[in-house]
């Protein structure tokens, strides 16, 4: 193994010799990731508990999970993180659905790509929060206004990265399918889709955690249920806790479906991970 | 009739810099069961000339048949086997082996057959599941010979493919490229730098001229088939290794001339 000459004199304080881009060993690289969680807990619970922060600012970890415990036993919380989680998945995957196909089409097709990418270029700066008024004006404050702005906020982004992602096939690999006689639509189904998908995959991860925050937005604004909702109910009573519960709650879920997804593309696309 | 013939066949790149001619008025003919080797320096031309017959590329002017057939674009009936990697890293082994069987609607049982067939003639059975990024790169250009070779193309159409390997692993494959060739007979169009490779394996070289290249001489080779590694040191295979390096060292040292001529310039 090679070893930088420094590397003997500084060692980090818990036995991790820090190098540049040297990669980190799995059980230390979890043990760091959780240290960091428990490193922020205790700052916290030190400037709550300890009387430093007023409690109408700030709750105290304790007192969080306590009444996270009651919304989710009393108030039926589970309802809102299901109404949530069902906005989040029906928008982003209504964009999806309809994202696919026209990246694929841009991204094979000049001229289709020539024709919706300024436009789509455009959109995708419109930021989705400020269409909730005109949404609601629209689609009322039902679900349809919610998955609207979930639909808005991805749609847009998809459909460019997904153009730019199947636009950038190695040509070499082009070449070779046609020589070995791939027609105009078997090169767009055998070659630049089955290529492309890995990458495809990633950008749906990416923008799913992206939807995540559009629908808070949204249900901040004319929401009757959701966490949103229930963050905005628990600032007019000064609830932090029940505030930060909610905060951590789309943090975990967020997490969650994260790690889900990942696992699903090692899965789905082991020749692209082969190297890693 | 000859397999590939190219008539006046010239190439000029556009760009805003000006017009570079890569390929000047170049006729050329390969017969069946020809295996040429097309030699040159490098931005000669000779990677243009074989592009243009794969039809990836086309003449400026001139014209290129197959079979007395114009050709306007790529096709199963000339397989190419390029430089770099080009294996799709999504399909196994296997499936790269009958990627055009597929395309052409074989049934599966005998794609399987001849994909069989072929990535045992290039010495990879075992390997069938694996993707290519777990292969060495002699193993992948050996799994893109299969590939083509596995088309029944007319012609297989090779763009330095050894290119990238190692001394040791090129000279392996050369074998192995010579050894099918000796069994089969296909017709091969071969373009290479390297002058060894280029002796060893054809029975026909072409020289190029530097750029703009066009064809500069042609000498049939001569020596016995099958051909062991061991005639690379034989006396015939030296003397006409000498007189093309001569020939093709002129055409180096006239491309740096040209190149420092236009710097002082």
């Amino acid at each position: 193994m090679l070893r930088h000459p420094k590397a003997a004199r500084t060692p980090f304080s818990i036995g991790i010799a820090m190098q540049p881009l040297k990669p980190v060993a799995a059980g230390a690289r979890v043990a760091l990731g959780v240290a960091f969680f428990v490193v922020f807990v205790a700052v916290w619970a030190f400037a709550t508990l300890g009387g430093f922060v007023s409690p109408t600012f700030l709750a105290d970890p304790l007192t969080m999970l306590r009444s996270g415990w009651t919304l989710l036993t009393q108030m039926g919380f589970a309802h809102d993180i299901g109404m949530t989680v069902w906005r989040v998945l029906g928008g982003f995957a209504l964009a999806a659905l309809l994202a696919l196909p026209l990246g694929v089409a841009m991204g094979a097709y000049k001229p289709i790509e020539a024709f919706f990418e300024p436009f789509v270029s455009f959109a995708r700066y419109l930021p989705a929060s400020a269409f909730i008024p005109l949404l609601i004006l629209w689609a009322g404050i039902g679900e349809a206004q919610k998955l609207a702005v979930i639909f808005i906020g991805s749609f847009f982004q998809l459909v460019l990265m997904i153009a730019v992602a199947v636009g950038n096939t190695r040509r070499d690999l082009v070449e070779a399918a046609y020589t070995l006689g791939a027609s105009d639509r078997s090169l767009v189904n055998r070659v630049l889709i089955p290529g492309a998908a890995p990458e495809i995959a990633e950008i749906l991860r990416m923008v799913l955690g992206w939807a995540w925050t559009y629908v808070i937005v949204a249900e901040l604004i004319g929401a009757s249920s959701g966490i949103g909702h229930m963050i905005t109910d628990s600032q007019a009573l000064l609830a932090t806790d029940q505030i930060i519960f909610g905060i951590i709650v789309i943090g975990l879920i967020g997490l969650a479906s994260d790690l889900a997804f990942k696992t699903l593309n090692r899965r789905m696309f082991p020749w692209a991970q082969l190297d890693r | 009739m000859h397999v590939i013939s190219l008539r006046g066949v010239s190439r000029t790149f556009r760009s805003t810099h000006g017009d570079t001619l890569a390929l000047r008025h170049t006729d050329f003919d390969v017969q069946e069961n020809d295996f040429v080797t097309i030699l040159g320096p490098s931005g000669c031309g000779k990677s243009t000339l074989l592009r243009i017959v794969a039809g990836l590329d086309h003449a400026t002017s001139g014209e290129v048949l197959q079979d007395g057939k114009r050709i306007t674009g790529p096709g199963p009936d000339r397989g190419m086997v390029f430089q770099s990697y080009t294996l799709f890293p999504w399909l196994t082994v296997h499936e790269n082996v009958c990627f055009g069987l597929r395309e052409r609607g074989v049934a599966r049982s005998e794609q399987n057959d001849i994909a069989r067939d072929f990535i045992d003639r290039v010495g990879l059975s075992g390997f069938e599941r694996h993707y290519p990024k777990q292969l060495s790169g002699g193993m992948q250009q050996r799994t893109a010979l299969a590939r083509a070779l596995a088309n029944q193309p007319r012609v297989l159409l090779m763009d330095e493919p050894f290119g990238a390997l190692d001394h040791q692993t090129r000279e392996l494959m050369q074998e192995l490229l010579l050894g099918i060739w000796e069994a089969q007979r296909k017709t091969v169009l071969f373009v290479t730098h390297d002058i060894d490779e280029a002796v060893f394996m054809a029975n026909r070289v072409v020289v190029m001229t530097a750029r703009p290249g066009r064809i500069k001489l042609e000498r049939p080779v001569e020596l016995p088939h099958p051909r062991h590694y061991s005639v690379k040191t034989s006396p015939a295979f030296a003397a006409l290794k000498a007189e093309l390096t001569d020939e093709v060292r002129a055409e180096v040292l006239a491309t740096q001339a040209a190149q420092s001529g236009r710097n002082a310039a």
